[in-house]
């Protein structure tokens, strides 16, 4: 079993959790964030503060203010709209120095339904000026996100997952920041990811393979800033492209693709993967991303019906 | 204890002040007086008497939550040094440093942004929190106004506050009953305040807010309460100027040129 986004993130809290600087705030969720790793190693610094994001959010603007790094989590739904008021006034406008983390990103929390679904979060965190996202895929990238958001001064988005993923970069990997990764050549398509719908997307080349339909993966993991010269390049050198996301195909990692592509006057087929203008349902994680396409397979079609629109 | 002189000085600033501010608010044709006017001695109190408003680390952070408020805020500040007086007129103009609502980012001197109400409680108490880890003896002085007491956010900080014993925080409402809409009362009425806050965990205390030495007393005993405490400073909207006092419609209103003479001859005459 693959450890969770949540897992990884709860360990690297705690394993990072020795800078004086930071705080961690959560809102009575930290056996399901994972934060409560952290709040055993250094209980001092450490604030759960009941069902009551708003004013866990705006308190994590205080700290900031105070020289402190707050990281504040809960599931992604709450933080990206409960927390979104303190979100924008302290960290957007302000610039603080506030790190926010959503535990349940997408359709992850899968059986609660769409009420704990978080399928807008990055459309609305994206729009805040300032703010940086980041969806990791794989835990050692959550790792990655943690000691770059230690070290990186202003607000900061970070969508997490309940659920295991597939395995994208296993033991070790280096990134860097704003910048996407080629997870896999190709000359045919690109595919450009983020989060769990990376290794979906791997899992879609090797079927495509058979096909003959040589996929490229990109990790767009930086979902703002985007890694623009690398999605042109890819635009140019495959001449299509496919984003996909667990997320609303509105807004997210495909709007900003879109908004690259579009800027640059580059015109190839764009398919979105995504859940379309619509909320999920409850159930096994797996049925509701095939049923609301954001799966290897529902990756597969939206590629090939870009490849055939290429020709 | 308040010395006579000191209080007259700070009686007298205060009304210095609000013909400032009328004169400010006059020019810019924007902004909020009866929110400035209510509010005037309790900041008048804090950065001229109360609190520590050095420029180190352990001076005591003063936030105004009713950001609305900005402009007596600016007027402060300026008298306070942080920036030049000339630059008062530039308030609510493009390229300012004076926004319509405070920035920490724009303009010396403001501890933290406001405008949306609600919040500066919890941030007051995130930066009390802050300080209490680094050991840092300041005390966080957060401004309410009392139709922000509305907001639900408010009453989550105050069980925080009381949750992390947040000695070091000291709200301070300016209750002057009346809203954008009209009359607490009318709009949402706040029965009980004093126990309410008591029951949220937080020790009490309540005073003439117009009243320079009754605003020491209370900020000394706040001070004094070992937890988080709040002052519900009673306090008349627009006070200064007669036909503003109690009127909603001054909440935001531009001052007109007959207003503004009849209202500089009541704190000039």
């Amino acid at each position: 079993m693959e450890k969770t986004l949540r897992a990884a993130y709860g360990e690297a809290l705690a394993k990072y959790g020795g800078d004086e600087r930071m705080v961690v705030l959560d809102a009575d969720v930290s056996g399901s964030t994972l934060t409560g790793m952290f709040g055993k190693a250094y209980p001092q610094r450490f604030f759960n503060v009941g069902i009551a994001e708003a004013n866990m959010t705006a308190m994590a603007a205080g700290f900031a203010a105070q020289g402190k790094i707050p990281f504040v989590n809960c599931f992604s739904v709450f933080l990206s709209s409960v927390g979104l008021l303190a979100a924008r006034t302290y960290g957007s406008y302000s610039g603080l120095n506030m790190k926010l983390a959503g535990a349940y990103g997408g359709l992850s929390d899968s059986f609660d339904g769409p009420t704990h679904h978080s399928v807008e979060d990055l459309a609305v965190m994206r729009a805040l000026p300032g703010f940086e996202v980041i969806v990791p895929c794989d835990p050692v990238q959550v790792d990655w996100a943690v000691r770059y958001a230690l070290q990186k001064k202003g607000p900061l988005y970070l969508r997490l997952s309940r659920d295991a993923m597939h395995p994208v970069y296993g033991k070790a990997a280096d990134f860097e920041p704003g910048k996407g990764k080629i997870v896999r050549e190709g000359a045919d398509a690109t595919v450009i990811a983020c989060g769990m719908m990376v290794g979906e997307a791997l899992l879609a080349a090797q079927e495509l393979e058979q096909e003959g339909i040589r996929l490229r993966v990109v990790d767009l993991f930086f979902v703002k800033p985007v890694d623009n010269a690398l999605i042109l390049r890819c635009a140019e050198e495959t001449g299509a492209i496919v984003t996909a996301e667990e997320h609303s195909v509105i807004g997210g990692l495909g709007g900003a693709v879109s908004e690259t592509l579009s800027a640059a006057g580059i015109g190839v087929p764009h398919e979105f993967a995504g859940l379309s203008d619509t909320h999920a349902e409850c159930g096994p994680y797996a049925a509701l991303m095939r049923k609301y396409g954001i799966d290897a397979a529902a990756v597969a079609g939206a590629v090939r019906r870009a490849v055939r629109r290429k020709r | 204890m308040l010395l006579p002189e000191r209080k007259k000085e700070l009686d007298a600033l205060c009304r210095k002040l609000r013909a400032e501010l009328i004169r400010l608010l006059y020019k810019t044709q924007s902004g909020h007086p009866g929110g400035s006017l209510s509010v005037c001695e309790i900041l008048t109190v804090l950065y001229f008497e109360k609190a520590n408003t050095g420029r180190g680390e352990e001076r005591d952070r003063i936030l105004l939550s009713k950001g609305h408020a900005a402009p007596m805020l600016y007027l402060i500040l300026a008298e306070k040094g942080f920036f030049p007086k000339e630059e008062l007129e530039t308030l609510r103009h493009i390229d300012t440093r004076l926004q319509g609502h405070p920035c920490m980012n724009h303009t010396p001197g403001v501890e933290l942004t406001s405008g949306p109400l609600g919040m500066g409680l919890s941030a007051g108490l995130g930066m009390a929190l802050g300080l209490k880890l680094d050991q840092n003896p300041a005390t966080v002085y957060v401004v309410l106004g009392d139709g922000e007491l509305n907001e639900g956010t408010v009453w989550e900080a105050c069980m925080s506050a009381a949750k992390f014993n947040a000695g070091n925080l000291i709200a301070i409402v300016d209750r002057n009953h009346v809203q954008l809409d009209g009359a607490e009362e009318e709009i949402m009425p706040m029965p009980h305040l004093e126990a309410r806050f008591r029951a949220f965990g937080l020790d009490v205390f309540s005073c003439d807010g117009h009243d320079i030495a009754a605003l020491c007393s209370a900020i000394d005993a706040a001070q004094a309460a070992p937890g988080p405490s709040v002052i519900l400073a009673e306090t008349v909207k627009g006070k200064g100027v007669s036909f503003m006092e109690g009127k909603n419609i001054w909440h935001g209103r531009p001052i007109d040129r007959e207003s503004f003479t009849a209202a500089l001859r009541e704190l000039e005459g």
